[in-house]
């Protein structure tokens, strides 16, 4: 099996499993407990709330463990919403292809009164500094923009949104989930008052992320209960969760350099090889990009059926077909960055890591293209294409 | 679980007739790019009875296994008989689609319905009568 669908979910470090199983059997205690076996286990959480804040640039006690970044990504837009609608400031700026955990709070905010902007993507799926800062306004609270996008893996320019949020005194929160472990990122030299993140996107285990949030700014609860988490995230901790989510971090931080080098190579071959099928093109910048995202269009074909037929070439991937999501309509993403329905339905995700080889790579060229001319093949949509019955799109 | 039955998947990876038929005389296309499904059907209709059929279809793996499908229930069979064909039909020889794939039967039933349409206004033959017959 090839395994290309890291931006979906990656598989658990060894390392992330021994730390793991290593607190579920020894160190299970629950943290808020006095006994010396509460504290042991409290001291294992400390001590991995020093290593994410490490990995970030920020202190521990501006790390909060999670679910994940969904959860992060709720709390850290509710609360900064709480703090522009005290101050009588309900304008918040976010960007059209955000995750639908940041969309979705803000269209609740929207109905209770929140002015929403979200800025165009463009066809490079890259917001651009100054039209931020000309949307941002004397009521503005908020501004939330993906560090790189979980579809088409765009890295935004997050350090200079920052600063433009810093100029404007306005707060400014990304999500962070595709890059954290993937690409370097610094709270303080990013100028970041509030960060999401999640554990199942760098090796680490499902059910755990973290949120990070300046020491200024005031967070409230999603979940109320006892005090863990300094009061802002009642619940027993997932301490083994957690433990293995740091320990994944630091090792994911550690390979950075190497990862980068060796993953983009890969990445940046598999878009020269893609872009030989005829009536394809790349979605996203071509290199401002994750280093293990490609996305694709090919028209006159269905994601789905491709997707099924790579799987049975044992290629894991994704796509943002209408088909593939259960909705008549194809990923918000590719819309935002201008594909018609038409080519947005026969879009495919690959997001690999350093497990792919190169010969990994050259098979799935070599599948991409006998399943897209396969399909084609019998597709009244290509026919009519072929035919001059139908304008190229791509 | 998996996604679809062993027998959508069968049809999906094994289409039967698919194709063209040069000298159809009723064909049908239904469905559009927007949704992300589109079926043609050609049928070869002689003597009331449905000699040859094949299919094209744009779509996922449900849509390319019940065109598939489709096209194996009405070959061979009387215009009368193809013209009651439902997307239940098409659907329960499938072993089921899930809930929300259940439209791609429905677009195969109104592509032999639209390939029938076609028929009837090319050859000027009324299948109403022949269903009373």
């Amino acid at each position: 099996m090839i395994y290309a669908d890291n931006a979906a979910t990656t598989k658990m470090s060894d390392k992330a499993i021994d730390t793991m199983m290593k607190v579920m059997k020894e160190d299970w205690g629950n943290p808020s407990s006095l006994y010396s076996h509460g504290q042991k286990a409290k001291e294992i959480l400390e001590e991995a709330r020093k290593k994410v804040a490490s990995a970030i640039g920020a202190e521990p006690r501006e790390i909060y463990f999670t679910s994940g970044g969904s959860e992060a990504d709720n709390q850290a837009i509710m609360s900064a919403a709480a703090i522009g609608r005290k101050n009588g400031k309900m304008h918040i700026i976010s960007s059209a292809f955000e995750h639908h955990a940041v969309l979705h709070t803000l269209e609740k905010l929207e109905k209770e009164g929140f002015e929403i902007t979200l800025l165009d993507v463009h066809e490079n799926g890259l917001v651009v500094p100054s039209e931020l800062e000309a949307a941002i306004k004397d009521n503005t609270c908020l501004v939330t923009i993906m560090a790189a996008n979980n579809e088409i893996g765009t890295i935004q320019p997050v350090r200079e949104i920052g600063e433009i949020c810093r100029k404007h005194g306005v707060l400014f929160h990304t999500d962070a989930v595709q890059a954290i472990g993937h690409i370097p990122i610094n709270v303080v030299l990013d100028n970041i008052d509030m960060l999401s993140s999640s554990a199942h996107k760098f090796h680490g285990p499902k059910g755990v992320g973290f949120l990070y949030v300046k020491k200024t700014v005031r967070l409230n609860p999603l979940i109320e209960g006892g005090a863990q988490e300094r009061g802002k995230r009642a619940g027993t901790e997932n301490v083994p969760g957690i433990a293995a989510a740091a320990d994944a971090l630091l090792e994911a931080i550690d390979k950075m350099p190497e990862y980068s080098y060796s993953v983009s190579k890969k990445r940046d071959r598999l878009i020269a090889g893609l872009k030989e099928i005829p009536h394809s093109a790349i979605n996203g910048d071509e290199k401002k990009r994750l280093p293990g995202n490609v996305n694709f269009c090919f028209e006159g074909i269905e994601g789905e059926s491709l997707l099924l037929l790579l799987d049975d070439k044992g290629i894991q991937a994704s796509s943002g077909s209408a088909c593939t999501s259960g909705s008549l309509d194809p990923s918000h993403v590719l819309l935002a960055i201008g594909r018609v329905h038409d080519v947005a339905h026969g879009s495919l995700r690959l997001s690999i890591d350093e497990d792919v080889s190169d010969d990994d790579v050259e098979y799935m060229i070599d599948s991409v293209k006998e399943v897209v001319d396969y399909l084609r093949g019998f597709s009244p949509v290509w026919r009519d294409l072929t035919e001059g019955k139908r304008e190229y799109i791509l | 679980m998996a996604l679809y039955s062993d027998k959508v998947m069968d049809h999906f990876r094994n289409p039967r007739n698919v194709g063209v038929i040069e000298d159809a005389n009723g064909i049908g296309e239904v469905g559009n790019v927007m949704c992300g499904d589109i079926m043609k059907m050609y049928l070869k209709i002689e003597d009331d009875i449905v000699k040859d059929v094949k299919f094209e279809t744009f779509g996922c793996g449900s849509a390319i296994a019940s065109s598939s499908m489709a096209t194996e229930l009405i070959k061979g069979k009387p215009v009368s008989e193809v013209m009651k064909l439902t997307n239940k039909a098409v659907a329960e020889a499938l072993d089921g689609l899930p809930d929300y794939k259940m439209h791609c039967s429905v677009l195969a039933e109104e592509a032999i319905q639209s390939a029938l349409e076609d028929y009837k206004k090319r050859t000027g033959k009324n299948i109403e009568e022949a269903i009373e017959v």
